[in-house]
């Protein structure tokens, strides 16, 4: 199986993927898999916009309220230390799971808010914020902000913003027609001028994995910062942040087993510590007169307001039965899943799936386009048979329009997806076309 | 009749191929008409649909739309484009109300064939409100540009 060039991570296949009763085992832990929809037992294959979430995970959350809830980092009561502790494990769970140091992690309610975050920490450090030792973050008329053409519009928008906040020009690395990152463009495109490069690891449409290595070394020949949108590789691969050497990832809970509402920005701990804050307040501060205040050091300088405690003890579960799973095996679990979808789709006529062909590395997910067929109805067709999918363009308006597409559709796996939902979904799919009287 | 094929029926997966008044270029407005366009985006899937309308003394002469989506979004703006074709502007304006009403039932309204020609196929869709918005569209776009001609 070809893998991507030089990504840090061992290509999939060297850690053997689940039998069918380990997925089995994994299944009886999510019970919403059992229920059926429009009278025909569900098939979700919709993970990589939500994931399911295990018992133990609510059991974790409901644990908390019912016997450690109290006000974080604020009471010397027992019950708060008691929750301080807790909140304060999840965060060392969560910095152990990523290979980084608990400093390093900061809440937040997803990934969007935490690029959303560091926009807006990056443009009050362009307006003077934070001294001399937030300059690193200033940007100005001339600097550079480099994104691919393959990124989620979280992982873009906020950075057009900054651009047009500070003066800064945007610009990105395009894609093969494979939907590979042009590493000959990006050494072109990551020059002087470059100040950030904000990248996917791993693409939530294409499905392709990133080398990220090869994006920051370019990166550091230039001085630039890297923010790593990990959404879809953290729930999928094993991570270790700190020998990716990136400078800032972020991720969403939800994607991997956990609650909506909560997610983590990782920074390194000098930049964090030299990063001002965006959201103020309560909580985040030393001391603080009529006129202006100190900030804590990193991560609770960027943790203004009640946190979601709750949610972030039960992230921490999610990621210990992720842990418990093993991440190698989720990865080949996933793998193995993927090629399955690429190679079903491809021997199927009239179907176009977008990124990596089979046999290269991906993730466990497909988009395709059906011709003739909206994705639309194909996701109609594919609900009646109680497939559940994802349809449209997956917040990735610029690169369906690189794909020459308005819509995709989307089927994504995860450790609980069994073989025989792959099959049920590919031998639907092959039914579509002729449903909708395309013949051609 | 399965779900399914009450939400395609075959009047739509027809006429979202054979689509009535598609080409906004192809046809150039009457001399002399009053013009409004609309364009209007669902959001959730990113169909799209752009339609003119030319309205003569109160009548609409001619309908023409340009659009990109699903089978349901496509197939409204082709029946609306036959619909509202001779039709007064208030006849259709009361024709889009009904439509409407007949979207947001929920499956509990009876479809008049009678008023809404192939429209009243559309029944069906009040029974998937994730879809309603696709079959309302091209008539969204319809009524704006209405008000934009008699403005």
């Amino acid at each position: 199986m070809a893998t991507t060039r030089s990504a840090p991570h061992a290509p999939a296949g060297d850690a053997p993927a689940f039998a069918d009763e380990r997925v089995a085992l994994f299944r009886a832990d999510f019970p919403i898999l059992g229920r059926s929809v429009n009278g025909v037992p569900l098939v979700y294959l919709d993970s990589a916009a939500t994931s399911q979430t295990p018992l133990g995970v609510l059991e974790a959350e409901r644990h908390f309220y019912k016997h450690e809830n109290a006000a974080v980092n604020r009471g010397s009561h027992t019950l708060a230390v008691e929750a301080t502790d807790t909140f304060e494990a999840a965060r060392a769970t969560l910095a152990g799971f990523l290979g980084a140091l608990p400093e390093e992690i900061v809440w937040t309610s997803n990934a969007t808010e935490g690029l959303n975050l560091l926009a807006y920490s990056f443009s009050n450090a362009s307006l003077g914020r934070g001294g001399q030792a937030a300059r690193r973050f200033a940007l100005q008329p001339g600097d550079e902000i480099v994104v691919t053409e393959m990124e989620h519009h979280a992982n873009l928008i906020p950075w057009q913003e900054l651009a047009f906040r500070t003066g800064a020009t945007l610009r990105f690395i395009p894609i093969t027609d494979d939907g590979e990152l042009r590493l000959d463009e990006a050494e072109r495109i990551i020059g002087d001028r470059t100040r950030v490069l904000a990248v996917t690891h791993a693409s939530n449409v294409l499905g392709t994995i990133n080398p990220v290595v090869d994006l920051v070394a370019l990166a550091r020949r230039v001085g630039a910062l890297v923010l790593l949108d990990a959404c879809q590789s953290a729930p999928h691969l094993p991570l270790d942040l700190h020998a990716l050497d990136v400078d800032f990832a972020v991720l969403s809970g939800h994607k991997m087993l956990a609650p909506t509402g909560i997610g983590v920005l990782y920074g390194r701990r000098e930049l964090l510590d030299a990063m001002p804050p965006f959201l103020t307040g309560g909580s985040m501060i030393t001391t603080v007169t009529m006129e202006q205040a100190e900030y804590l050091p990193a991560p609770h300088r960027f943790e203004a307001g009640t946190q979601r405690v709750s949610q972030a003890v039960a992230f921490a579960e999610a990621v210990r039965y992720l842990e418990a799973a093993g991440m190698d095996r989720v990865r080949a679990w996933d793998s193995q899943l993927g090629q399955r979808l690429v190679e079903g789709l491809a021997d199927l006529d009239g179907i176009r799936v977008v990124g990596p062909e089979a046999g290269r590395e991906r993730i466990g997910l497909a988009a395709f386009d059906v011709d003739g067929v909206h994705a639309h109805d194909v996701g109609q067709f594919l609900d009646d048979r109680g497939i559940a999918v994802r349809v449209g363009h997956h917040c990735a308006q610029p690169l369906h329009r690189r794909l020459g597409l308005t819509a995709t559709t989307r089927a994504s796996t995860y450790l609980y997806t069994t073989t025989d939902e792959v099959d049920a979904f590919l031998s639907a799919v092959a039914e579509v076309r002729g449903y909708f009287g395309v013949t051609s | 009749m399965s779900e399914l094929d009450s939400l395609y029926q075959q009047i739509i997966l027809d006429h979202s191929k054979a689509r009535q008044g598609s080409g906004l270029a192809t046809e150039p407005a009457p001399v002399g008409a009053r013009l409004g366009e609309s364009h209007q985006i669902n959001t959730t899937c990113g169909d799209e649909v752009t339609v003119r309308v030319a309205v003569v003394d109160g009548k609409i002469e001619q309908i023409r739309w340009d659009g990109d989506g699903c089978a349901i979004s496509m197939a409204a703006a082709s029946v609306i484009s036959e619909l509202g074709e001779g039709e007064g502007v208030g006849e259709l304006r009361a024709k889009i109300e009904t439509f409407r009403e007949l979207m947001r039932s929920r499956g509990t309204v009876e479809a008049d064939e009678d008023v809404l020609g192939d429209a009243a196929a559309f029944s069906g869709v009040s029974k998937y409100p994730a879809r309603v918005k696709c079959a309302m569209l091209a008539w969204v776009a319809v009524e704006h540009a209405l008000a934009e001609a008699e403005a």
